[in-house]
């Protein structure tokens, strides 16, 4: 407890400005970390890919949110991670679950509403945990998983490990009230709350030009000192050096950090979204420049890490187990009526 | 003329209160903002400070005096040119608190509930809550002849938490002005001595944020005590209640859930008027996946609070302000735990079943007493727990009297005793003798005037009038 009111007490000294971090070059990443990243990152393209198809099939009911395009974040944040870190997100959180390690069956049933789903169907698409992943949802309350993360880093700060919370949300997320409030309280005690704002340019169709009077989100905590930087979240290597250093930061002590993903959805907010808000060449030409798992492939090929060969052979890999939880989540049953009167308190 | 400078309410809820020192002696002169005496209530020290100048001429409440009642003269003040012998003329002067309770949460404050029913009571300043007559019916949770200690509800809640951070590393407070400045209500008081700024958290006003940050540690497995100042800004905070501490266990299909307490004080407190008086109990009671409790005793208090932190489920525990300063009999035991839930027999009874809960409570017991004297002998449930609801104990004794009042502060539509009305019409229609009446407070935000607030409100009166239509005295 001594050592927990010395923490508390912060002084002038203490304070680090906004700017007291940069954003770090890109990783240079080894055959194995390439790989990696490669593979993981085509899990949740294929898996997403797989989803939709099942939306449109009528499997998968009410919202949907892909994440297609956005899966270097995710990716090269679970890359800096230890065990014992949690990661928490909104709705658009199949890829973070995936990413977490939490296994394809589960998630797909639960997408589907069935018993096998990691909510035993009974949470869907925008409400999925895993305690034993230290995934703590899956919220469909825009901006709401903001505090309930920074209570996360509370726990940590309390309990006096060392563990970091990494605490998800979106360009939209980011002008919400209870955003703000929690940077203050997680400044003011130094909680190891690493804030990711995946800036995909639009919050459901208003673009951020539209909706936010200040554009570079990692200065949203400036009025709270707390350190931004913004890093190309198409580049899995840029994000795993951000996610490095702002974990390292955080486990220091040193309180919150600001990172701001510059990414890209490629496909439109839900499945019910056409899209008509921006044009088809923007998406192509980000499709065609930037995309994430394309970059990686590129790399390794010319690195000769891996032939094109072998490439296929990881796509069908991953085809395969998305196949394999697209069959469990179509036939795994529906929960057992019972389940309509459980889990409602303990 | 001389001035008699009176025994000032430090607070809106302050009836009397320790006239501690006197730091002018008679035949001292006094300026405007001296200090001239202390006063202790049950939540601070303050200092009085002299509105006039003058001559201290005489000091009418010895120092050390317990109890001296808001209003009563406590000294006289001579103006220039005035002698000792004009001291039997004194006009009143009000004396005003140096620590004028500007802070909002104290200026929160309650009202002499008497004072609601009895308006002349009010205006000498000079009544306090009469001990209830009707005698308390034994708790079967208590074990016959264990030794009672009188407690305030403050105390009780106090004692509650203190002995739960004890047992549980994982149970801390957080809430505004919780810490430093000992609890905007003083219900906090001392838990930051015993267990330090780790476990008693002062926030930012940031009731959104705060509510949030509790459900995400609860999340991770800590026992957060979220205090709100009143639970009129709980709104500020609803959908994390609502949408992240009740929902929780239910979508993550129960892997986790947010094991904590959201308290405060709840429902009308005094003059404050519409924004700051309301009640939350069917608000919350509404809400699957929440506990609601709103306890009246102060044995109810301790026993049911206990019981909110050990519980694995977000209760919302809602306190009231009026109560806080009442005492009553909490039993002396190591561990007092009363069960979530499950209804009290506050006062048995054959002819009618008033249900109510909370300050409510306070209409009920005095009209059972109003009635008694008319011969018609009522039951009183205390219902404690709004969620999940003790229908049975309710249909229980409807069978014996076949009548039922419901009394509550908050609003008339969608209120608990509307749902109790349904349940035991549904469940014991062929029971009833009468109609079910359900008292409750009008359907108007709450008014300042104070003729109008106590309009607003329930009154004895109307409880007494119920059980005499449903006993077909009226």
């Amino acid at each position: 407890m001594a050592t927990a009111a010395k923490k508390a007490s912060r002084t002038k000294a203490d304070v680090k400005s906004a700017s007291a971090i940069k954003t770090p070059p890109p990783l240079e990443f080894s055959k194995e970390d390439e790989l990696e990243a490669y593979r993981e990152m085509l899990l949740i393209r294929r898996f997403e890919e797989k989803a939709g198809q099942l939306y449109g099939m009528g499997f998968i009911g009410g919202f949907c949110h892909l994440y297609i395009g956005q899966e270097a974040v995710v990716i090269g944040m679970q890359m800096a991670l230890k065990d014992g870190d949690q990661v928490i997100t909104g709705y658009r959180d199949h890829g973070h679950m995936l990413a977490t390690g939490m296994s394809a069956r589960g998630v797909m049933a639960e997408l589907t509403g069935r018993r096998g789903g990691y909510s035993r169907g009974k949470g869907g698409s925008m409400h999925m945990f895993s305690k034993e992943k230290n995934f703590y949802g899956g919220h469909g309350i825009v901006g709401a998983q903001v505090s309930l993360g920074t209570g996360l880093a509370f726990a940590n700060r309390y309990r006096e490990n060392d563990n970091v919370s990494l605490i998800y949300f979106g360009d939209g997320a980011a002008n919400q009230g209870q955003v703000y409030e929690s940077f203050n309280m997680a400044a003011l005690w130094k909680l190891p709350a690493i804030y990711i704002i995946e800036n995909n340019r639009y919050a459901m169709g208003t673009s951020v030009a539209r909706a936010s009077a200040q554009t570079d989100f990692s200065q949203r905590g400036a009025s709270f000192n707390i350190p931004g930087i913004q890093v190309d979240g198409m580049d899995v290597r840029a994000v795993k050096a951000a996610g490095e250093m702002a974990v390292e930061w955080g486990r220091a002590g040193n309180g919150p950090v600001i990172l701001e993903m510059q990414t890209y959805r490629y496909r439109g907010h839900s499945m019910s979204d056409p899209a008509k808000y921006r044009t088809k060449d923007e998406v192509q030409k980000m499709r065609s420049e930037h995309d994430p798992i394309e970059q990686v492939k590129a790399r390794l090929l010319d690195k000769k890490w891996a032939s094109e060969d072998e490439l296929k052979a990881i796509d069908k890999e991953v085809r395969e187990i998305v196949a394999d939880s697209a069959e469990f989540a179509q036939n795994d049953p529906e929960p057992d009526v019972s389940e309509l009167y459980t889990d409602i308190l303990l | 003329m001389p001035i008699e400078i009176l025994m000032p309410a430090l607070s809106p809820t302050m009836e009397e209160g320790n006239l501690a020192k006197w730091l002018k002696k008679e035949g001292d002169s006094v300026a405007a903002g001296d200090v001239i005496a202390e006063i202790e209530t049950d939540k601070a020290t303050m200092e009085v400070e002299a509105v006039d100048e003058g001559t201290l001429a005489k000091i009418l409440i010895e120092a050390g005096t317990e109890g001296v009642k808001v209003n009563t003269p406590i000294a006289v003040l001579l103006e220039e040119g005035e002698s000792a012998d004009d001291v039997g003329k004194a006009g009143k002067s009000a004396a005003k608190s140096s620590d004028e309770p500007e802070q909002t949460a104290d200026a929160a404050g309650g009202k002499d509930k008497q004072a609601t029913e009895e308006p002349t009571a009010k205006k000498d300043g000079a009544s306090v809550p009469a001990a209830p007559k009707v005698e308390i019916a034994a708790d079967p949770d208590i074990p016959e002849g264990t030794e009672m200690v009188p407690t305030t509800v403050r105390e009780a809640l106090r004692d509650a938490m203190a002995e739960e951070m004890r047992r549980d590393e994982n149970v801390f407070v957080m809430g505004e002005e919780v810490a430093e400045y000992q609890g905007a209500y003083k219900i906090t008081q001392n838990l930051l001595q015993e267990f330090g700024a780790k476990r008693v958290v002062d926030t930012p006003i940031t009731e959104h944020g705060f509510a949030g940050v509790g459900v995400g540690a609860a999340m991770a497995g800590l026992k957060p005590i979220v205090e709100f100042m009143t639970f009129n800004f709980s709104m500020q905070a609803i959908d994390q209640i609502v949408n992240s501490a009740a929902k929780t266990l239910y979508m993550a299909g129960g892997q986790m859930g947010a094991p904590m307490v959201f308290r405060g004080p709840n429902g009308a407190a005094a003059r404050v008027a519409a924004q700051h008086s309301q009640c939350y109990a069917a608000w919350y009671s509404h809400i699957p996946g929440l506990k609601v409790v709103m306890p009246y005793t102060a044995a109810d208090a301790k026993g049911l609070l206990k019981a909110a932190i050990r519980d694995p489920n977000p209760v919302v525990f809602l306190e009231n302000e009026i109560l806080y300063g009442q005492t009553f009999d909490v039993p002396k035991l190591d561990d007092f735990v009363l069960p979530i839930g499950k209804a009290r027999i506050h006062k048995t009874g054959k002819d009618a079943t008033i249900v109510s809960f909370g300050i409510g409570m306070t209409y009920a017991v005095k009209a059972a007493e109003e009635l008694a004297g008319e011969g018609i002998d009522v039951e009183i449930i205390d219902l404690r727990t709004i969620r999940p609801m003790d229908l049975d104990t309710i249909i229980e004794s409807v069978k014996k009297t076949n009548r039922l009042v419901t009394v509550e502060e908050g609003y008339p539509q969608s209120s608990v005793g509307q749902h109790i009305a349904t349940q035991v019409m549904q469940r014991a229609f062929d029971h009833l003798d009468a109609p079910i009446l359900t008292i409750a407070g009008k359907d108007v935000p709450m008014p300042y005037a104070a003729n109008l607030e106590k309009l607003a409100l329930p009154s004895v009166s109307e409880v007494v009038e119920a059980v005499k239509a449903v006993t077909y005295r009226a």
